[in-house]
């Protein structure tokens, strides 16, 4: 029942996972705050990305660096309107807000665009498989999905470890009030880290549109994909989340191969599983970091 | 922690007048209440027991959040819970539907403990999202479950043989019951030694544990408390209802009246879920027709209350015209020569 072909096309889609993931990581990483509208933004994306790409009959890979560079100035906006006035009180005002903001995008996109499901259309690329021995076949898209994420991963890990920026981002995540004796401009600083998460979320929200039929109400459990990524991985690094993604992927194509009822459900479990025997992740952060 | 006796030149008020006028009113609201199938009105009744299930919740969610510092959005995983334990007692067990709703709440309060090892493995925003995890799951699973129906749910048949308007006012007094219960219940838990070191623990776990509080033992026993009173709503809730599916019980949709009644009503006191509760229900009655813009407005208002009066609605009356009617504070006199006193001195 478990064959490796289960397990190749578990990491696959674990790559998407991993790239729900990545945005998440971000935020949390840098500011403590779990933004609940999280997996609303990555359902935004999509609905944005076939707008466009409806009014301007482009394919939507075309629209995407539109999608990426809307949404990191939305981002940028929404940090520094509404999330930065949520940061340094009591862990509630941050959950409520991001959780008040994912009830409005839901219910804003189920009146503007009905409860029908939509979908990404970008061709023939959406079947089209490359065959391995042994009888698996790898889809482009799906490889190329986790291409992307493993891209993302990277870049990452390269703003955070090699540029001031990531420097500043570790310093004020470390220690807010020490960085802005150092001359950081904090609430800037958390809107350059949203409009990377929400450049990434767009990444994520158009392999997300053409792997899966969404609707408004689908954010939820994008964010809690995303999240148990996060968690399984460990706030250690991106790779972490990385391997996350993956592990909950492979879980959850496990599940699916074993019964379609039971896919979904056993992701949960392993995360639970994660959770009990080892509760910091498996790349966790150092004491020192 | 105990108090001194008058002697030692002061004494320590708990309650007020204003309390005092609140607590006759509100027996007699409850009086009337009870004496509310005279009118034989099964409309009225209906809502007044989906008030109360919602109540209950709001005032569970309270418990944990407000008091508690607990901030879960995973209680639909004991609203359900319940559910399901009446309709496996009743149903499958043979035991009375009326009994079966207590002891329903039970079930979900056991449930709550092994859960609660696993949950408070995460601390703060994690443990939020790490609950709404375990809901999810008990979700899926239930939707596997094919004694219980699977994803599409099963009726209540154990209730067919019972008079309509027997179920009717039975179901209804309950409910009347669960409200004073729930309301009444966290009120004295607030106002105990468990209020004071839950106070202590949400301004700073570290500070309660180091007067002495047992920190893991008191979370984990709000946290069961608080799952057995949503345990209580939900079965209640499915009573009504007369049947119960996996999304039905275990859904998304029960998060955002907990949260809206509690931040918009007023976190942190027993007034706001009421408040909360109440303006939820005026709300629904008269905009429900405004189809899903109804809830985005719902979600802005407490996105506004939130970073703007964090105290929520109650809190801005009790603020302004310094109006208690659940008192939990502690009030101290030091009576003075001249036998006047200062109060107020110990929040």
């Amino acid at each position: 029942m478990v064959s490796l072909d289960t397990i190749v096309q578990g990491v696959l889609l674990g790559g998407l996972f991993a790239l729900f993931a990545l945005g998440l990581a971000v935020i949390y990483g840098v500011m403590k705050l779990i933004n609940i509208a999280h997996g609303d933004f990555i359902v935004l994306g999509a609905y944005l990305a076939l707008g466009i790409s409806g009014a301007t009959h482009r394919s939507p890979f075309v629209v995407l660096p539109i999608v990426v560079v809307v949404f990191m100035l939305f981002g940028y906006v929404l940090q520094r309107t509404i999330l930065n006035r949520t940061l340094g009180r009591d862990i509630l005002v941050p959950l409520v807000v991001t959780y008040g903001i994912s009830v409005v995008i839901q219910n804003v996109l189920l009146q503007t665009t009905s409860a029908d499901s939509r979908s990404l259309k970008v061709g023939s690329i959406e079947t089209a498989s490359v065959a391995l021995p042994g009888g698996i076949a790898i889809g482009w898209l799906p490889l190329l999905t986790l291409a992307t994420a493993l891209a993302a991963t990277l870049l990452l890990e390269w703003i955070f470890n090699r540029t001031r920026l990531g420097i500043a981002f570790r310093a004020a995540s470390d220690d807010r009030e020490t960085a802005n004796l150092m001359g950081i401009d904090d609430l800037r600083l958390y809107g350059y880290a949203t409009a990377i998460a929400l450049g990434v979320v767009a990444l994520a929200s158009l392999f997300m549109g053409i792997k899966f039929e969404f609707t408004p109400d689908i954010g939820p459990s994008f964010l809690l994909y995303a999240f148990e990524a996060v968690v399984i991985g460990g706030l250690g690094s991106f790779w972490g989340t990385f391997a996350g993604g993956i592990v909950l992927g492979v879980a959850q194509a496990i599940g699916f191969a074993i019964n379609p009822g039971l896919g979904i459900l056993l992701g949960h479990l392993v995360f639970l599983a994660v959770l009990v025997l080892r509760p910091r992740g498996l790349v966790p952060r150092s004491a020192s970091a | 922690m105990s108090v001194p006796p008058a002697s030692a030149g002061f004494v320590v008020q708990r309650t007020t007048g204003t309390a005092r006028i609140a607590l006759i009113v509100g027996v007699l609201i409850v009086l009337l209440l009870v004496a509310l199938p005279l009118a034989g009105n099964s409309e009225a009744m209906r809502l007044v027991v989906e008030f109360v299930c919602v109540l209950t919740m709001a005032q569970m969610w309270n418990f944990l959040a407000g008091y508690g510092g607990i901030v879960s959005i995973g209680q639909q995983a004991y609203i359900g819970l319940g559910g399901y334990a009446l309709l496996a007692l009743a149903n499958h067990l043979g035991v009375n539907p009326f009994l079966s709703v207590p002891l329903a709440g039970l079930l979900a309060a056991l449930f709550a403990i092994p859960t609660s090892y696993v949950v408070f493995r995460l601390a703060g925003a994690y443990f939020a999202v790490g609950t709404w995890a375990v809901a999810e799951s008990y979700r899926l699973a239930f939707a596997n479950v094919q004694v219980f129906g699977g994803g599409s749910g099963e009726s209540l048949t154990a209730l067919a043989g019972i008079p309509r308007a027997t179920r009717e006012v039975v179901t209804y007094e309950m409910g009347v019951a669960l409200g004073v219960l729930a309301v009444g219940g966290v009120y004295l838990l607030v106002r105990s030694r468990i209020g004071l070191a839950l106070t202590a623990i949400r301004d700073s776990g570290r500070a309660a544990a180091s007067a002495g509080v047992d920190v893991q033992r008191t979370t984990r026993t709000i946290y069961v408390i608080a799952a057995l009173g949503a345990g209580l709503a939900g079965a209640l809730y499915f009573l009504e209802q007369l049947q119960i599916g996996p999304d039905a019980a275990f859904g998304m949709s029960w998060i955002p009246l907990m949260f809206f009644a509690v931040v918009i009503g007023g976190i942190g006191t027993i007034e706001g879920p009421i408040v909360g509760t109440l303006l939820y229900f005026v709300l629904r009655q008269y905009f429900s027709d405004w189809g899903a813009w109804y809830l985005v407005a719902l979600g802005i208002l407490s996105i506004v209350v939130m970073l703007a009066a964090p105290q929520g609605l109650w809190g801005l009356v009790a603020r302004r015209w310094n109006l208690h009617l659940f008192p939990v504070r502690r009030y101290v006199d030091l009576a003075d020569e001249s036998g006047r006193s200062h109060g107020d001195l110990h929040p």
